[in-house]
């Protein structure tokens, strides 16, 4: 394996946790709710996914605990902003202030213990493959997962029933619940669909970036996957394209580094940021783009007159 | 009702919070009495309360004007960062320069600083529609970012072996204390309360803080009446801005006396859920701005006194919010219920 | 719902009569307020452990409380202020930016015994006391030069602060007595603990042809990444053997235990005075883990190297030594003084990389 091979495997770890808690947020967005806590709901998915595999020794398991903690996470988020109708924004930050405690308290028993690693599942012949062999058919599970889940998502959205009604429900609804559509049960599943994402983000983080619980180790991931989407204007393919080339800046930053070259690293820190926001500006001149891709409802409770 | 359902919300938070105190070996009320009652028995201790209760109070009422004229700014940390490297330009970068103008200069400083900084959301949302939630958001990181940058560079102490602060600021540069004898806290609670009572009846008393509320309320109708939507975004988010910035300068002119590389343990975020626990009114957020520090204050205690870790108290914070926010929500939903569509605009963007 | 409440108020009455109970006038109470968390898995873990093994050795005669999480500013100042109303006869704040603070409130406690860790600032009742990590680095340094192939280590560091730029020149010098051209590749992560971005950097640096990682971070994720990819790696404040059996070579382990529990000895027996230490391997305060992964001859000259600074033989900033421009900074035979050390923002000759500003 070359060093370009081994850059882009590096990028692609350093990007997945990102890309898969995005197009989950993604997903509840285009709903028309906004939840702040992903932070919250990726940490306790972390620590989840590790206590599950230290007790059990089985990192699959542990995948699987991140998933249902996540969404565990986010059926509480649910409950206080659709059927109680609380601030979505209010309601996130308090999750995320207690996804960090909580996923602290469960974490105590497991810090400092040594992880299985999930491990690598290589397809043979296609993983030999020079340059892109390794990257897209030499990886952990969750990276295929990741794959998966953007396009999945890109084609529920955009090719089936259900995923033309979620868009609906997100652009207006009050002409979606008066079409009959059960607007809080579809933004239910949103929800927990994207809390599942954040979980198996955290997953990705314990299980495979670095199998070890350390307190708080999500490190502001979940409020990056929030920049990804809005720089993706609410895509999936560009929710992708972000997460690489969030991943790709943050380790070229330490490639650079490496190589003696001297740039402050917090501007550089700070570009995905200064980029959302550009991004922003600019889709949001395209006039039509705006109306097809921003859910218009984003942030907005929704209370069904009875 | 109205004044009832915090209550009910804490009581369940109290419940939940008694019996995780329980799972931990902890006494609960033992944990209960450490968290709630000890903070403020005794006199210093209330000192730290308002130390800590200032800018959420100030940033809590600015972004009342915000939240009910629905501009989403949850931007606060950043303005307030920036306001607080404004305010700080003078004791830093000219520490010569003393005099009894200084203060009140650092203070100007400081809140043109927030109000600067809040005016790039407010811009990009009346200039190119942009979501206002994310750009504040956004500029949140990059604030923090540039303090970081510039207190490990430029701003660094000559005298300070090369460690990340400033230099410490001329006793000019400090806003005093009340009562020096008994604690630390000082003047700069008094000006949070009085821009809070301000911003109240800013909203109550005059015809802006009608227009507000009726944009807030309901966008069409104010057009119909002629109330200016972009000269509103600007107001709101000037006046949320202008908090922001003066809690920075106060918290680092008056509790810190330097600048460091973080200068908010997340207040600007915090004030949002003072905000709304205070139910959009300045009045509310004094109340729930007291109310939160004594939850961060008493997680300090609490694990001082009973060995309760952080983590279990920073849990217990987040059931007391989600427990409030939910009774909150429920009282008020049925307040709406009862008044048709045109209540308060709680809960929607 | 009655039986709880009555169940609850029976458990609080039973532990406020115990907590009563503790608080009996012979005992010291000893105190810590800390940065990060408890478990971080570096700084403050073993500070942490440093507490137990000092209230392991008193027993009865102690009590000990502490604050973990506490943000560096004004938030630090209440939290050091309850320490002292709780009757805590001597408190420990154990990072840099609690330095202020701690003089702060001492100033209002005469009676209160302080110690602040990594600053530089003292007071009648407040002592400055850290740790010559760099001793450590220079023995790490020696190690990498003899063991590494490619005769190119990697550092991963957090910020551009004296202490961390002290072990990169310590650990630079160290390896220059073994090979004059060995280089060094150093990464600044401005993290001390986010082991996603840890374990990129140690990525970063082996897929650029270091054979050997050393960290000033505080998680064993380089150690992960480290032993994954077959190359050798050092542990950071505590003996991190478990991450990597087969990788980690050595490790620089913080053991505050024995300064703790000669600094509440002090206390007990009304000997505590004011100072401003800096302690190091001869003094137990800075030790190293079992050497392991390496040949014996290496083995053995890391022990030689450890033997003579504890026997005073040997300080890492000996001259003759010239700045990274080449200027010279210290002629031949003149020995660093501490005041320089303390304050160090630049490199040695030989490091391969621009000090951040």
């Amino acid at each position: 394996m070359g060093i370009t091979e081994a850059i882009l495997l590096t990028i692609a770890t350093a990007a997945t946790p990102l890309l898969i808690a995005a197009i989950g947020e993604l997903v509840v967005e285009r709903s028309g709710v906004l939840n702040l806590g992903v932070e919250g709901m990726m940490v306790l998915g972390a620590v989840g996914g590790f206590a599950a595999m230290s007790l059990t020794g089985n990192p699959w398991i542990g995948v699987v605990a991140a998933i249902a903690m996540g969404a565990l996470a986010a059926l509480a988020f649910g409950f206080l902003t659709l059927s109680l109708a609380a601030n979505q924004v209010a309601t996130g930050l308090s999750l995320t202030i207690l996804g960090l405690g909580l996923s602290g308290l469960l974490g105590v028993e497991f810090v400092g213990k040594a992880g299985t690693k999930l491990e690598n599942i290589s397809i043979p012949v296609l993983s030999d493959i020079p340059l892109v062999g390794p990257l897209l058919f030499g990886q952990d599970p969750i990276f295929y997962m990741s794959i998966a889940l953007v396009i999945g998502v890109s084609w529920f959205l955009f090719r089936t029933r259900p995923g033309l009604t979620l868009r609906s429900i997100g652009d207006n609804h009050v002409s979606a619940h008066a079409l009959g559509i059960p607007v809080l049960r579809y933004r239910y599943l949103a929800v927990m669909f994207g809390g599942a994402c954040a979980g198996l983000a955290g997953g990705h983080l314990s299980l495979v970036y670095t199998p070890v619980w350390i307190e708080n180790m999500s490190a502001g991931r979940g409020w990056i996957a929030l920049a990804l989407v809005v720089f993706a204007s609410w895509r999936p393919a560009r929710v992708l394209a972000g997460a690489y080339l969030f991943g790709a800046v943050s380790i070229g930053q330490l490639h650079a580094q490496a190589l003696g070259i001297a740039i402050p690293s917090q501007f550089l820190t700070a570009l995905p940021y200064v980029a959302t926001i550009v991004v922003l500006v600019l889709i949001s001149q395209n006039v039509r783009a705006t109306l097809i891709n921003t859910p218009a409802m984003l942030g907005r409770a929704f209370v069904p007159d009875r | 009702m109205t004044y009832l359902s915090p209550l009910i919300g804490l009581g369940l938070a109290v419940i939940a919070g008694s019996i995780m105190f329980t799972f931990l070996g902890k006494p609960p009320l033992a944990a209960l009495y450490a968290y709630f009652i000890e903070p403020i028995s005794e006199l210093w201790s209330v000192h730290e309360l308002l130390i800590k209760a200032a800018p959420l109070i100030l940033m809590g009422a600015g972004l009342c004007v915000c939240y009910l004229s629905n501009n989403w700014n949850i931007g606060a940390e950043g303005q307030m960062v920036i306001g607080g490297m404004a305010g700080s330009i003078l004791p830093v970068m000219f520490p010569e320069v003393v005099g009894p103008f200084l203060l009140p200069a650092m203070i100007i400083m400081g809140t043109l600083g927030g109000m600067a900084y809040a005016a790039i959301p407010a811009l990009l949302k009346t200039k190119f529609k942009t979501n206002e939630i994310l750009t504040s958001l956004m500029l949140v990181y990059i604030a923090q970012l540039f303090l970081d940058w510039t207190i490990r560079g430029p701003w660094r102490n000559p005298e300070g072996l090369n460690f990340p602060e400033t230099r410490r600021f001329d006793a000019a540069a400090r806003i005093p204390e009340m009562m020096p004898m008994d604690g630390r806290a000082n003047w700069g609670f008094v000006i949070a309360i009085v821009v809070a009572i301000a911003i109240w009846v800013l909203m109550s008393r005059t015809m802006k803080g009608f227009q507000v509320k009726v944009i807030g309320a309901s966008p069409r109708a104010a057009r119909f009446a002629g109330f200016d939507d972009k000269k509103m975004v600007f107001f709101a988010f000037l006046i949320a801005g202008a908090t922001a910035g003066l809690a920075g300068i106060i918290e680092v002119s008056g509790a810190t006396g330097q600048m460091l590389p973080t200068i908010s343990p997340g207040y600007g975020f915090t004030a949002i859920i003072v905000a709304f626990l205070g139910r959009l009114n300045p009045i509310g957020a004094i109340v729930a701005g007291l109310v939160l520090a004594l939850t961060f204050l008493g997680g300090e205690n609490a694990q001082v006194v009973l060995g309760v870790p952080d983590k279990a108290a920073r849990v217990f914070q987040g059931l007391i919010l989600f427990f409030v926010l939910a009774c909150d929500t429920l009282i008020l939903y049925k307040v709406r219920l009862a008044f048709g569509a045109a209540a308060p605009a709680k809960g929607g963007a | 719902m009655k039986k709880l409440v009555m169940g609850l108020a029976g458990a609080a009455t039973l532990a406020l009569a115990m907590a009563g109970s503790a608080q009996a006038a012979d005992k010291t109470k000893v105190c810590f307020m800390h940065v990060g968390p408890i478990t971080d898995g570096g700084w403050t873990q073993a500070h942490h452990q440093g507490m137990e093994e000092m209230a392991a050795h008193f027993g009865d005669k102690v009590e000990t409380a502490y604050v973990e999480n506490v943000p560096e500013g004004p938030q630090a100042t209440a939290v050091i202020e309850r320490l002292a109303r709780q009757k805590c006869a001597l408190i420990f704040t154990t990072s840099f930016g609690f330095m202020d603070p701690t003089l702060e409130v001492a100033a209002k406690f005469p009676d209160v015994k302080f110690e602040h860790a990594t600053g530089y600032k003292t007071a009648a009742n407040v002592t400055s006391y850290n740790s010559r990590f760099y001793e450590g680095r220079y023995i790490l340094g020696q190690i990498a030069a003899k063991v590494s192939k490619t005769g190119v280590a990697g550092y991963i560091a957090s910020f551009p602060i004296p202490e961390v730029v002290q072990g990169i020149n310590s650990f630079v010098l160290g390896a220059q007595t073994v090979n004059p051209d060995f280089k060094l590749k150093v990464v600044w992560v401005n993290t001390w603990h986010d082991a996603g971005k840890e374990a990129d950097a140690a990525k970063v640096l082996i897929d650029q042809g270091v054979d050997i990682l050393t960290q000033h971070t505080d998680s064993t994720a380089p150690i992960q990444v480290a032993s994954e990819r077959g190359v050798y790696a050092f542990g950071q404040a505590l003996d991190m053997i478990e991450a990597g059996p087969e990788t980690q070579l050595t490790a620089i382990i913080d053991s505050w235990g024995a300064y703790y529990t000669k600094r509440v000895q002090a206390v007990m027996d009304g000997t505590w005075e004011s100072q401003s230490t800096w302690d190091g391997l001869v003094d137990g305060i800075l030790t190293m883990a079992p050497y392991t992964n390496m040949p014996d001859d290496v083995k053995a000259m890391a022990e030689a190297t450890e033997a003579a600074i504890i026997a005073g033989e040997l300080h890492p900033f000996t001259g003759p030594i010239n700045k990274q421009d080449g200027t010279p900074w210290l002629a031949d035979g003149e020995v660093a003084e501490d005041g320089p050390l303390l304050g160090m923002n630049f490199y040695v000759e030989g490091v391969d990389d621009q000090l951040p500003q």
